[in-house]
């Protein structure tokens, strides 16, 4: 195989009491790329999402990341070899500051988080890393503010500061601009560019302009399988994925009134 | 007032007040300010409710008790047994309960908490209902007499300033700084790679550990290890003590142990004694209601609000 592919699932199916969530689903997620999952609403993309971060365990199938068998193993655990998750609400330490929310994430590798006999002054030392990371982000004013008082958007930021924290060679993003106004939208897709240096990123993503810009491999699911692969362009043209949106839009439009940014991105496609 | 203000006013506090207030009365405070600390340290840091904390207490009372009339250690080593046998029944319980969430968690514990009380009421060495009675205060490393009641009063005092800096050191510490983190968002702690459950454990044997530092000095204060201490009603006591002074507050478990004290023994010597359960009910509904941060919790907003 010439190439070479973080992420791999094999024949991976879920099933909730006879409903097929996931069906059959085959997917190859190459080093070094933004790779989006797409797809209508129900189409089982979080499904999908929890799978690989072994939040739910898979009716059959395989998961390999970097070639070994990640299957049976727990969410912390690929945590810790490099597979990190972000989740579709915000996910931050809400009553601690900005700054402690990174070195919660920093700590684990320091080995002392069991120390309970130790000052947690021994922590300070990864202040000036944690600053670094929130100045990528550009959230170095906001260091020592208590996170809940924070706007959407900076919380977005600092869950990304806080999953660069721990390097992931693989990061997977849950939707990352969902409920976000335009400038914020504009301000984290900028930011997920900026990071996917040197890594490999799996997302789920409903802003398909996001998408556009941002993706290098589109995986369209529809009810819980595989429709299409390719780039953007590709995946756009195909009949089939506009026939996929089309059939939901009605839909779309009566649930989700605040997705006006979704929508609009929506009639790109079927247009 | 920042904590080590706090600190240095509660330590005066705990020196002066044999000269002021009973002892033995100050003493029944101290020790159940110490079980309200551990139990805090579970419910205010980890965010985990144990209704089943007497169990702990229990334990530390009875197996102090028992060595130091079975045995005749002396009161060091009859405590220190009492703790590391809550701390190994600790480690069992937790172990069972962590794997819980939320509602289950607490019936779980609270269901081996039964457990352990049934045994306390059949096994032959507790004396069943009666409880175990006459247990001696012994010598201090061989040497301090116990049964003087000033004597007996700054031991205490130093096992309950033992115990709630241990409470304090764990909750400053990294390992304090996950288990926040966990009480605030379970999934992105184990997302971060945490696992989530060895963390939990951990705090739960820290704290049934104090629990029974509790018991065990509590039976030696008393000279009587009873069946109280191990009934369901002080699992629930013991929370209407954290909620009333304030849970996940470092004080507050303090404040509420002694309020809840206070107003039994007021109420107990009174001719109020049968309506006591009434009373204690009608407290906690009222603070469950009314004010829920507690005593410190609220205290501690008014300084905020006004002074900063």
């Amino acid at each position: 195989m010439s190439v070479d592919y973080v992420l791999q699932t094999s024949d991976l199916i879920k099933e909730f009491k006879g409903f097929t969530a996931v069906d059959n689903v085959n997917l190859n997620v190459e080093r070094g790329t933004i790779h989006a999952l797409i797809g209508p609403n129900g189409a089982g993309k979080t499904t999908v999402f929890n799978l690989l971060t072994k939040f739910l365990i898979p009716t059959s199938g395989k998961i390999l990341f970097n070639g070994e068998d990640i299957t049976q193993m727990r969410s912390a655990e690929i945590a810790r070899k490099g597979v990190v998750r972000s989740f579709q609400i915000s996910a931050v330490f809400p009553h601690l500051s900005v700054l402690e929310n990174v070195r919660i994430a920093l700590q684990r590798k320091e080995g002392n988080s069991f120390h309970f006999w130790k000052s947690d002054k021994v922590l300070n030392k990864l202040d000036a890393r944690a600053m670094e990371l929130l100045e990528a982000v550009g959230l170095q004013d906001h260091a020592h503010s208590i996170t809940v008082d924070q706007p959407y958007g900076r919380k977005r930021a600092l869950e990304i500061a806080t999953t660069l924290a721990l390097d992931p060679e693989l990061m997977l993003l849950d939707e990352p601009t969902q409920g976000m106004g335009h400038e914020d939208v504009e301000v984290v897709s900028d930011l997920i560019k900026q990071v996917s240096k040197d890594r490999t990123i799996l997302m789920v993503e409903h802003n398909l302009h996001v998408v556009s810009k941002l993706a290098d491999r589109i995986s369209v699911l529809q009810r819980g399988a595989i429709l299409t692969e390719g780039n953007y362009e590709t995946v756009s043209a195909d009949p089939r994925v506009k026939e996929a949106y089309l059939g939901v839009a009605a839909d779309e439009e009566e649930s989700a009134p605040a997705k006006a940014e979704t929508e609009s991105a929506d009639e790109k496609v079927v247009v | 007032m920042t904590i080590n203000k706090s600190a240095v006013a509660l330590v005066a506090l705990g020196l002066v007040a044999p000269f002021i207030l009973y002892p033995v009365f100050v003493m029944k405070v101290l020790c159940f300010a110490l079980f309200a600390c551990a139990f805090n340290l579970l419910l205010g840091y980890v965010g985990l409710l144990s209704f089943g904390h007497a169990a702990f207490l229990g334990t530390g009372g009875y197996i102090t008790g028992y060595m130091m009339m079975e045995a005749g250690l002396t009161p060091e080593l009859g405590i220190l047994c009492g703790t590391a046998a809550a701390a190994t029944l600790g480690a069992v319980y937790g172990k069972l309960a962590v794997k819980r969430e939320g509602i289950y968690f607490a019936m779980v514990t609270l269901a081996l908490s039964q457990l352990a009380f049934f045994v306390y009421l059949q096994a032959p060495f507790t004396g069943g209902e009666d409880g175990m009675q006459g247990v001696p205060r012994g010598h201090l490393f061989g040497l301090i007499d116990l049964s003087d009641n000033m004597n007996m009063y700054y031991f205490v005092f130093a096992i309950f300033l033992f115990g709630f800096w241990v409470v304090n050191r764990t909750i400053h510490s990294p390992f304090g700084q996950i288990l926040k983190a966990i009480r605030e968002n379970e999934p992105r702690a184990i997302s971060l790679g945490y696992n989530v459950n060895d963390y939990k454990w951990a705090a739960f044997v820290i704290s049934s550990a104090l629990a029974g530092l509790a018991g065990s000095t509590k039976t030696l204060v008393f000279q009587l290890a009873s069946l109280t201490d191990a009934h369901w009603h002080m699992s629930g006591e013991v929370v209407l003590m954290t909620l009333l002074g304030g849970m996940g507050t470092i004080f507050g478990p303090i404040v509420g142990a002694g309020a809840v004290v206070t107003i039994q023994n007021y109420l107990s010597g009174g001719e109020l004694g049968n309506y006591i359960h009434i009373i204690m009910g009608l407290i906690f509904v009222v603070c469950v209601l009314a004010f829920r941060s507690g005593i410190v919790g609220e205290f501690n907003k008014f300084m905020k609000k006004n002074f900063s």
